[in-house]
């Protein structure tokens, strides 16, 4: 029995010692796990630390660009032109939307949607790609704005947004100056990359496409703010961390005054044309016209198709800026800058004298430059081949001068080249001279070229913004200020007020008895005997007009035939340029009427108009042009 | 006065007469650990924190009956208690009622409950049961008959589909087998039965299963579906750093993109709040009630007690690196919370239920003893 329990307890104790090895190297294997675990966790918190804290960060952290009002734009007498309002917008995601035409369609249930709406919608996205959200809908009301919201839900890529949107309260007055802005597109995207500014433009959706917003978009966009967003796993924002506060946009006050503007704009009534008007002592653009224009408000939330159509494909050509971009010969109102360089180079006096047979030709020469007038004007010299516009006597003086002389003293007065004016897409027009024929055609210039060139016809182009500076740089007695439609930026931060000042961009030295000879044979243009007495009658001030017409060439290619239509399209042009009062110009202008006839008679109605507004704030009554104005005389 | 404190000394005497100090020491700071957390992890609000505290009360007075009763009577009801449990699992295979796709509960009019949670001391008990009962005869056909009874329920269980206990009891079975002195050679065969195995098992697994296993060889793989648990409590774990980001002050927790921050994933919380420094304490807090329970193990009267003590303590060892290890990126990512801290009632009152255990052997052993 003692035996037997001593085997069992050596068994026992056999047992046990088998069981605690096991036991043993059971710990054995949870230290060596619990140690595995610890060196996992060294790696991640010791060595890799800084990695896992970085992505913990940019879990938490999200910046929000939150975007600056843009810059309003007003008139000289602090008229608003453009500003922002705040508004509600259905916005689509495109990149998280599954399927966009359900999306729209059930959208449509809730809020408004006409196919209008769907067209723009569709443009938009063509242009703007998957850049963010498209709005499907704007300035949606307050119930529509809870309907959605009701709705929400159902809808995860769209949002409902309340927005400043661009507004330009004149509709389409001024519309060539302001231009408008849009959304932006690749080619935007590419030129903001380009010139380094794309950081500034995270979160916003538009830029300035033409016009003023396009020129001036640096000084109008502001600077974009930044939040540091604390987010949730959802993305929803918990907390603002810091934030950088955007800095509005500068506030532009434009030497242009709307009032005068709208008398101008009115004045042209169904004619198409352009019209600058000029402070001559500044160069700031009192008024800028391009004649049609359009209304840039359809054109901020995308323009539908329908409207764009419309608008692109009219005859009337109303998104081209005539005035900056229309170039046609000067014709007649070219006679007073040839007679400057006739005396500043000494190759007329004020008492020489032609006799004039209605036409000019030139020592072997058959054929006969012909003046407007059959059987000519008698004895003319320069102050009456001025008022009379006797194209017999410049002719003469185009020879006498030569191509050569009359580039480089014309240019003086800003021809043939682009004037600086601060809004973008200006054209040159064209001073010819035998280096530019020999360049442009590889052909030699014949003396025959320059006859037509006196006239303002030849090679000769101007746009009406050249012609309008020049007229000024001429009221102004030579001295140039570079012509500029924004007189005051107002900065948004500082409050501080800086002043476009008058800029001489050069002075040309004119002797004071020549300018005292043209300018005073410019008034008599409008005085009785002149060609434009009609425009000119009654005018309480000493009134500086010269006529002209530029020749319609014929009907450019790919024209749309139009019968009723071909007559009028192939009528000259119409222009006058004009300053005013002539011994202390307040204002120069350039008016430039398309298939208008004859410039004493459509023309210098619509400069009388803007002038008597401008100096005695007279309201134009009648705003018919008078076709039937005979008694005026040619040009 | 000398009455009522000795009056007090009694009660307080048999209240703690079969209750063993060091590893109710080491368990509580667990618990207290996981209360701290918890509170982290539900953004400083008490209602989960009062519930987890009420957990508590009841998963310790369970502990406290249990460590009461002596072994011997613990061994008696082994049995029924696994036949029970195999009943319920069986129920729930066709009554059970589905809760995020898995059938898991078993609804008995009075109470919800979750069987495959019995089992997890059921299947121990069992086996030690077994092991005992045929202690001097011991042959492989018991080892087979004992792998038979580890296998009936947890293949019942892997069917709900809940490879977290699953897993969890073939770990406590395993180590029973190991403990009673499974021959190396005969493990070494079953370790290559279950690699041959492998492809069945792997077709037997659900898609979301696979696509876990698949996800933790590479998380980016699918970074917003089954990556992301893994991929944010990873960088939670590494952004907390040497000495965390601070009790309360964890971004990646309470910015919620930790999902169940509260249960599975609570150590990825207390890591990123308390850092390396934080974790290499967690270690040494479990490591103590592993020690202790390992020593109760190892000093424990007879096989029964030994062998369920040890597979206690070990599968207690289990869900801890399990749990961690999934948290960490280690390990796939299975439904096994963080023993004594995540939250939850059920897994609180399994685990003092085999603590109770534990102590009753310790106890019971030294009053035997003295």
């Amino acid at each position: 029995m003692a035996r037997n329990s001593k085997v069992e307890l050596r068994n026992t104790e056999r047992e046990l010692r088998f069981f605690r090895v096991r036991l043993a190297i059971a710990a054995g294997l949870v230290l060596l796990l619990f140690l595995a675990l610890l060196g996992r966790f060294v790696h991640l918190q010791v060595y890799q630390h800084e990695y896992y804290q970085t992505l913990a960060e940019q879990n938490r952290i999200s910046l929000v660009p939150v975007v600056p009002n843009r810059g309003l734009i007003l008139d000289r007498n602090g008229e608003v032109l453009a500003h922002n309002y705040s508004a509600y917008t259905l916005e689509i995601d495109p990149g998280a939307a599954e399927s966009m035409n359900a999306t729209i369609d059930a959208l449509s249930e809730l809020v408004e949607i006409s196919p209008r709406d769907r067209k723009r919608f569709n443009k938009l996205q063509e242009e703007v790609g998957n850049r963010g959200s498209i709005p499907i809908r704007t300035l949606l009301t307050d119930q529509e704005a809870a309907r959605f919201a009701a709705n929400r839900y159902r809808f995860p890529s769209v949002e409902l947004r309340a927005r400043l949107f661009r507004h330009y309260p004149r509709g389409e007055v001024a519309s060539h100056v302001i231009g408008y802005i849009g959304r932006i597109n690749d080619k935007d995207l590419e030129s903001l990359q380009a010139t380094g500014n794309w950081a500034n433009y995270r979160g916003s959706d538009y830029i300035g496409k033409v016009g003023l917003e396009h020129s001036y978009e640096q000084e109008l966009h502001g600077t974009t703010g930044y939040e540091q967003v604390e987010v949730d796993a959802g993305g929803r924002a918990i907390r603002t961390l810091a934030r950088t506060a955007p800095v509005s946009g500068n506030t532009l006050t434009l030497a242009l005054d709307i009032r005068l503007q709208e008398v101008a704009e009115r004045a042209f009534g169904e004619f198409r044309g352009a019209l600058v008007a000029i402070e001559p002592a500044t160069g700031g653009v009192l008024a800028f016209v391009s004649r049609p224009g359009y209304d840039p408000n359809l054109f901020v939330e995308g323009i539908d198709p329908q409207n764009w159509e419309a608008l692109n494909d009219s005859p009337d050509k109303p998104l081209t800026n005539r005035a900056l971009r229309g170039q046609y010969p000067p014709g007649s109102t070219f006679k007073p800058f040839m007679a400057m360089a006739g005396l500043e180079l000494n190759k007329r006096s004020p008492s020489f004298t032609i006799s004039d047979p209605g036409y000019f030709t030139l020592p072997g020469v058959s054929h006969r430059w012909r003046d407007w007038k059959p059987g000519g004007h008698g004895v003319v010299d320069m102050r009456k081949a001025i008022v009379i516009s006797c194209d017999t006597y410049f002719y003469g003086l185009a020879n006498e001068l030569g191509i050569d002389a009359i580039h480089n003293v014309i240019g003086r007065f800003g021809f043939g080249r682009p004037t600086g004016i601060d809004v973008s897409g200006e054209l040159a027009g064209l001073l010819p001279s035998q280096e530019w024929k020999w360049k442009r055609f590889k052909q030699k210039w014949f003396a025959g070229d320059t006859i037509s060139v006196g006239i303002g016809q030849g090679y000769n182009l101007t746009t009406p913004m050249q012609l309008a500076f020049a007229t000024a740089v001429l009221a102004n007695d030579g001295v140039a200020y570079r012509p500029h439609l924004v007189r005051q930026i107002q900065d948004a931060l500082s409050g501080e007020k800086r002043l476009v000042e008058p800029n001489p961009v050069f002075e040309f030295k004119i002797r004071p008895e020549n300018l005292q000879l043209v300018k005073g044979a410019m008034v008599a243009v409008t005085a009785t005997g002149g060609t434009a007495a009609r425009a000119g009658a009654g005018a309480p001030y000493q009134f500086a007009g010269k006529t002209g017409t530029a020749q319609v060439v014929g009907m450019k290619q790919g024209e749309k035939y139009d019968e009723s239509k071909v007559a009028e399209r192939l009528r000259d042009h119409a222009l006058f340029i004009a300053f005013a009062p002539a011994d202390n110009p307040k204002i120069a202008l350039a008016v430039l009427v398309e298939n208008g006839g004859h410039g004493g008679s459509t023309a210098a109605p619509i400069a009388r108009q803007v002038i008597d507004y401008y100096l005695l704030g007279k309201l134009p009554e009648g705003m018919e042009p008078k076709a039937d104005d005979e008694g005026d005389g040619h040009d | 006065m000398t009455k009522v404190t000795a009056m007090i000394r009694r009660v307080w005497k048999n209240l703690t007469a079969y209750v063993d100090g060091p590893l109710l020491g080491g368990v509580m700071l667990l618990v207290f650990t996981g209360l701290l957390t918890l509170y982290s992890a539900s953004d400083g609000s008490w209602p989960r924190v009062l519930a987890q505290i009420i957990n508590l009360g009841v998963a310790l007075a369970i502990m406290w009956v249990v460590a009461n009763v002596p072994p011997q009577r613990l061994m008696r009801v082994a049995v029924p208690l696994y036949f029970l449990g195999l009943m319920l699992l069986v129920g729930v295979a066709f009554f059970g009622e589905v809760v995020n796709g898995a059938r898991r509960w078993l609804d008995l009019g009075v109470t919800r409950i979750q069987p495959s949670e019995f089992m997890k001391v059921g299947v121990p008990l069992m086996l030690a049961w077994y092991f005992d009962k045929n202690e001097a005869t011991l042959r492989l056909r018991d080892y087979a008959i004992a792998t038979l009874l580890l296998l009936v329920p947890v293949g019942l269980i892997v069917r709900q589909p809940d490879l977290g206990t699953a897993v969890l009891i073939t770990a406590s079975g395993l180590f029973v087998l190991f403990l009673a002195g499974l021959s190396w050679k005969i493990m070494a065969g079953l370790a290559l039965a279950a690699g041959a195995a492998a492809p069945l098992l792997w077709s037997l697994l659900h898609d979301y299963q696979r696509r876990r296993i698949l996800t933790l060889l590479d998380p980016m793989q699918d970074p917003l579906g089954a990556g992301y648990h893994t991929i944010q409590s990873t960088i939670a774990v590494g952004s907390g750093g040497g000495l965390g980001k601070g009790w309360m002050a964890g971004t990646q927790s309470h910015l919620e993109f930790i999902p169940e921050r509260t249960t599975d994933f609570i150590f990825a919380v207390y890591s990123e709040e308390f850092g390396l420094l934080g974790n290499t304490i967690l270690l040494l807090m479990f490591t103590t009630v592993i020690a202790r329970g390992l020593v109760i193990s190892a000093n424990a009267p007879n096989l029964f007690s030994r062998l369920i003590a040890g597979a206690i303590t070990l599968t207690f060892f289990t869900y801890a690196f399990v749990n961690m290890g999934m948290v960490s990126g280690i390990l796939p990512v299975v439904g096994v919370p963080l023993p004594l801290v995540s939250y939850g009632g059920t897994s609180m009152v399994t685990l003092m239920l085999g603590f109770g255990i534990l102590m009753s052997i310790q106890t019971h052993k030294r009053l035997l003893q003295t």
